[in-house]
């Protein structure tokens, strides 16, 4: 079957989908998007996580044919997905180097708090982080360990991944109250 | 004077940043949080296949057949093969002993073996071919522990061994086994005025390294085969896939690709020679994936054991002796189990100074699943008891259990049970000190000013099974020693190649070593390094293959040591050279330059008073300077095989925790609230990675303590909890706060005062938190992990 689904923003088509395949295979195999990782494919570790319609789920639980003109954003669209939000929202986003567009503050956040070790299971957590600080831009670390508590992590403890959502918090929370003064001069 | 290419203008030399001591960043992060970093299962070819493996539904059986026909006429399949295509002589591999047959042969010894191998156009082809295959097994009877092992009329699991083992072990069904006697034991036993005896059970644990097993292998026009996997030691590999494909080394060309954890795991071959076996037969590159069940058989996990120790000490606390006797189940097939034997028995009474010792360490063959390397490989295992025993003997002195340790704590200087001198700083009583100095966390933390408690902090969490009422507090130590690279006189050497060179207008060094980044952080220590000795800002790390000399193992946290040392060796070289080119370019305009104690810092040579001398891009120019240099640790020698004695390990590290936990007495539930660690690590080379290393093992450590088992069963010896639904690994709800304390006192033999850090961590968390859990409850508990049913007395 062919399945027609936006990814991370474009419009995109994959043919000769079987009906078993899951949307991470089809991300992973079909569309060469291997950024989305296969940790377990049983809905358990929460490597695979993507946005659907902007709802983090396990790709790996999602029957590829379950994707048919939805919207998907992957770890590879992370950055860009967070430039958008920003833009909507009247925020500024940091500029992006020569090479590519800037990192998401959470994608920043993970490199400078040395939360990436392996980093296998990185784009998954990843994903689910950037919609909690969506949902709530300053989570306690309750909420950060209830909202990441689908996504294993074999390396690194979780202490360094708390230290990094809480990094991109405050880097998001600063910018806010620099768009406050600057608001308040004008 | 001025002269073309004299050096002018030139500032006072300073210093370059990210070397050694700073906390920079990896060079493959942005490459992993944008996903575009290529692990193993991420490969892809044009045209490739997909491999699967068909593994053995029991545990020991005789093969009467094997039926391949229907398989092998599924639509979209190339190829299925069995024993019988193993194209060369040699069928067999293994990392010291090679008994591990590349797809059974007659026989399958453990549940899980591989037996048949497909590969197919689309990986569910290939999962339903297998499924096809007809295996014909005719069922042996199981030994599964120490008492069926070495019965009378026992079942061998290898029945024509001929191992250098084999001559000197008690049964065939023993792999190995290691005594370590010092002094005389008894004659202390009776000097002894308290004495505990203890009997614990260690549960087997896996690595659960989240990349699965995975990789492609491209068939080469010369007939040999292009590997891109993941692993922990590419020569190893190499040297074991080589011969059963029947190639010649140079024809295995192996390429490290991106690697999703290790912790020993990846120390054996898992999919390498099948992957290899059906590009080579069906001339197509062929991928293979691991799924996570599949995962759990595609690699040894961590040796389960069973403990017996006796402790004896004075009134006053003072060690009189320690017996002890550990029996390791080894599973299937040998792995590195001679080497956990001799870990286990020469670190088996732990950092402490007895004089009177005896220890006996064996590992047994039995029709479990293949045990081997695991971080902290046979010390953990052996820290769990001893600590258990410390408690048990300060209870019954009734003196505090960490001054009891301290009271006994080995420092430098120290003899070892095996005879040898701890000659580098052993700061256990230090640790300790400092572990138990930490502010405690707060009590009764679920408790919200004014509202409902947060059940998040209590044990149960989102269940909801309880407000608080039931809940018990419990602290515990426990500290560790773990050696840190190969031992018994094994070369334990790495190589590394260096290069420096002008690339656009700047000077560039670039380091090439086989070293497996498994997510340790080696490649950014390297830079540091190269930056350190080279003094530039630029380094390049070249992808880690088999076209330079062999790096050893990633693991018994030798990388930063050993490969480590052998960049800083290359780069030393390089730097000689360098300075030889710049005293013969631009010797004649400064005479600075005859003298010795030149630098590289800042991108220029400079003296060792401050003064630059010129540009590195100047005196480099078109040049590259190029240096590799094989590197080695101080040899180490075997252990006597009757008493144990010798100088068999390079060096020790040290770690202690301190545990506080919550239990639920009534439904049994723990929470850990904080594990605190303090551990030396020499110097620091990155103090964001010790950290995270730290942190890494010590959750490691609290998953074995409170859930992580691989459940088989004792009468079949079938795993019955293949998949991360019924393994358990932490989550951060289940992963406190871990405060860490790093002591930097430096190690003089090794390179940068450093000491090997990913290992030690995951020793001593475990007994800490068992000692906690202990603590709160009262009940004796020698058994990890911990269950509900331990708790509550139902079980
Ligand atoms: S791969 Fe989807 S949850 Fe693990
Ligand atoms: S960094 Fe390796 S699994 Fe999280």
């Amino acid at each position: 079957m062919r399945v027609t689904f936006t990814v991370n923003g474009r419009r995109t088509e994959a043919d000769d989908v079987w009906e078993g395949e899951s949307l991470l295979y089809v991300l992973r195999e079909r569309l060469g998007l291997p950024g989305s990782k296969n940790a377990c494919e049983q809905g358990e570790c929460g490597s695979c996580t993507v946005r659907l319609d902007g709802v983090p789920v396990c790709s790996c639980l999602v029957a590829a044919g379950q994707a048919e003109g939805r919207d998907v954003v992957t770890v590879e669209g992370l950055a860009d997905h967070a430039r958008r939000r920003a833009l909507a929202r009247g925020r500024p986003y940091p500029e992006g180097a020569a090479d590519g567009p800037a990192l998401a503050p959470v994608q920043q956040a993970f490199v400078d708090a040395g939360a990436v070790q392996c980093g296998f299971c990185t784009p998954g957590l990843l994903v689910a982080a950037d919609e909690l600080l969506e949902r709530a831009p300053d989570p306690s670390d309750a909420d950060i360990r209830e909202a990441l508590s689908g996504n294993l992590c074999r390396c690194t403890g979780y202490e360094k991944i708390l230290d990094a959502v809480r990094l991109a918090a405050v880097r998001q929370g600063a910018r806010d109250a620099r768009d406050d003064q600057e608001g308040s001069v004008r | 004077m001025t002269a073309t290419g004299t050096p002018t203008g030139l500032s006072q030399g300073s210093r370059t940043h990210g070397g050694i001591g700073e906390s920079t960043l990896r060079p493959d992060g942005f490459l992993k949080v944008t996903g575009e970093f290529a692990y193993s299962s991420d490969m892809w070819h044009e045209d490739m296949l997909w491999g699967h493996t068909l593994r053995s539904t029991v545990a020991h059986a005789e093969i009467r057949s094997v039926d391949i026909a229907e398989a092998l006429a599924t639509p979209g399949v190339y190829a299925v093969l069995t024993y019988d295509d193993l194209p060369a002589a040699v069928k067999h591999y293994g990392l010291e002993i090679k008994d591990t047959p590349a797809l059974a042969h007659g026989k399958v010894r453990h549940h899980g073996e591989p037996v048949a191998l497909v590969a197919a156009d689309h990986p569910e082809t290939a999962r339903r071919a297998a499924a096809k295959i007809r295996v014909d097994y005719a069922e042996l009877p199981v030994v599964t522990d120490e008492a069926s092992a070495t019965a009378p009329g026992a079942v061998l699991v290898h029945e024509h061994r001929t191992d250098h083992h084999s001559g000197r072990v008690p049964h065939p069904n023993v792999v190995h086994r290691q005594p370590v006697v010092r002094g005389d034991a008894s004659a202390a036993a009776r000097r002894a005025e308290v004495i505990v005896t203890g009997d614990y059970v260690f549960g087997m644990q896996d690595q659960a390294f989240l990349g699965p097993e995975s990789g492609l292998a491209v068939p080469a026009d010369d007939g040999g085969v292009d590997l891109y996997v993941a692993t922990q030691w590419l020569h190893s590999d190499r040297a074991q896939i080589a011969p059963v494909l029947g190639l010649p080394e140079e024809k295995v060309r192996m390429t490290l690709s991106g690697v999703g954890g290790a912790f020993g795991g990846r120390e054996d071959l898992s999919m390498q020679i099948h992957a290899s076996l059906l590009a080579l037969r069906t001339g197509k590159p062929v991928k293979m994936v691991y799924n996570r069940f599949e995962s759990f058989f595609g690699h040894v996990h961590r040796h389960p054991a069973r403990l017996h120790y006796e402790h004896g000490a004075t009134r006053d606390g003072k060690l009189t002796h320690v017996r002890c006797r550990i029996v390791l189940d080894g599973g299937a097939y040998a792995s590195s189990s001679p080497a956990v034997v001799g870990n286990a028995a020469s670190l088996g009474i732990g950092p402490y100074v007895v004089d009177d010792i005896d220890i006996e360490v064996l590992a047994l063959y039995t029709n479990n699943p293949p045990c081997g390397a695991m971080r902290g490989f046979g010390a953990v295992q052996a820290c769990f008891a001893y600590e258990a025993q410390m408690d048990k003997l300060a209870a019954a002195l009734g003196t505090d259990p960490v001054e009891l340790r301290r009271r006994n704590a080995m420092s430098q200087g120290a003899t070892m049970p095996t005879g040898q001198t701890v000659d580098s700083p052993a700061p256990v009583a230090e640790l300790l000190r400092r572990v138990k100095a930490l502010p405690l966390p707060p009590e009764r933390q679920w408790e919200v000013a004014g509202g409902a408690p947060d059940v998040r902090a209590l044990p149960g969490g989102l269940s909801n099974t309880t407000h608080g009422e039931g809940v018990v507090r419990g602290v515990g130590y426990a500290v560790g020693i773990k050696n840190v690279g190969f031992s018994e006189g094994f070369d334990d050497y790495s190589t590394a190649r260096v290069r420096m060179e002008v690339v656009g207008g700047v000077p560039v060094a670039t380091v090439h070593t086989a070293m497996a980044e498994v997510g340790q952080g080696g490649v950014t220590v390297h830079a540091q390094i190269a930056r350190t000795e080279l003094g530039v800002a630029q380094v390049t790390i070249q992808p880690a293959d088999t076209r330079v000399g062999s790096a050893g193992s990633t693991s018994a946290s030798r990388q930063t040591y050993v490969t480590g040392g052998a960049v800083k060796a290359a780069c030393e070289t390089v730097r000689e050279r360098v300075l030889d080119l710049g005293r013969r370019k631009l010797g004649s305009y400064h005479p600075a330059w005859a003298h010795a104690g030149l630098r590289l810092e800042g991108g220029k040579v400079v003296t060792d008073a401050g003064e630059a001398l010129a540009e590195l891009a100047d005196v480099l120019a078109d040049e590259a300077v190029e240096a590799e240099q094989e590197w080695r640790h101080r040899p180490t020698e075997a252990f006597d095989p009757v008493t144990g004695q010798g100088n068999g390990h390079v060096q020790y590290s040290f770690a202690a925790h301190r545990a506080v936990v919550e239990v639920d007495t009534e439904l049994g539930l723990v929470k850990v609230v904080e594990l605190a660690c303090a551990q030396d690590v020499g110097k620091a080379l990155n103090p964001l990675s010790v950290v995270g290393q730290i942190q890494g093992g010590s959750t490691q450590g609290l998953g074995m303590a409170v859930m992580e088992e691989i459940l088989v069963d004792p009468v079949t010896a079938k795993v019955r909890n293949p998949s991360f639904t019924d393994y358990l690994i932490p989550t951060i709800l289940d992963t406190p706060t871990m405060p860490v304390d790093v002591l930097e006192l430096a190690d003089e033999h090794a390179p940068y005062g450093l000491r090997g850090v990913g290992e030690a961590p995951t020793l001593s968390s475990t007994p800490a938190v068992l000692a906690a859990i202990r603590a709160a409850t009262g009940l004796e508990l020698n058994r990890t992990p911990v269950r509900p049913e331990h708790l509550t007395g139902t079980g």
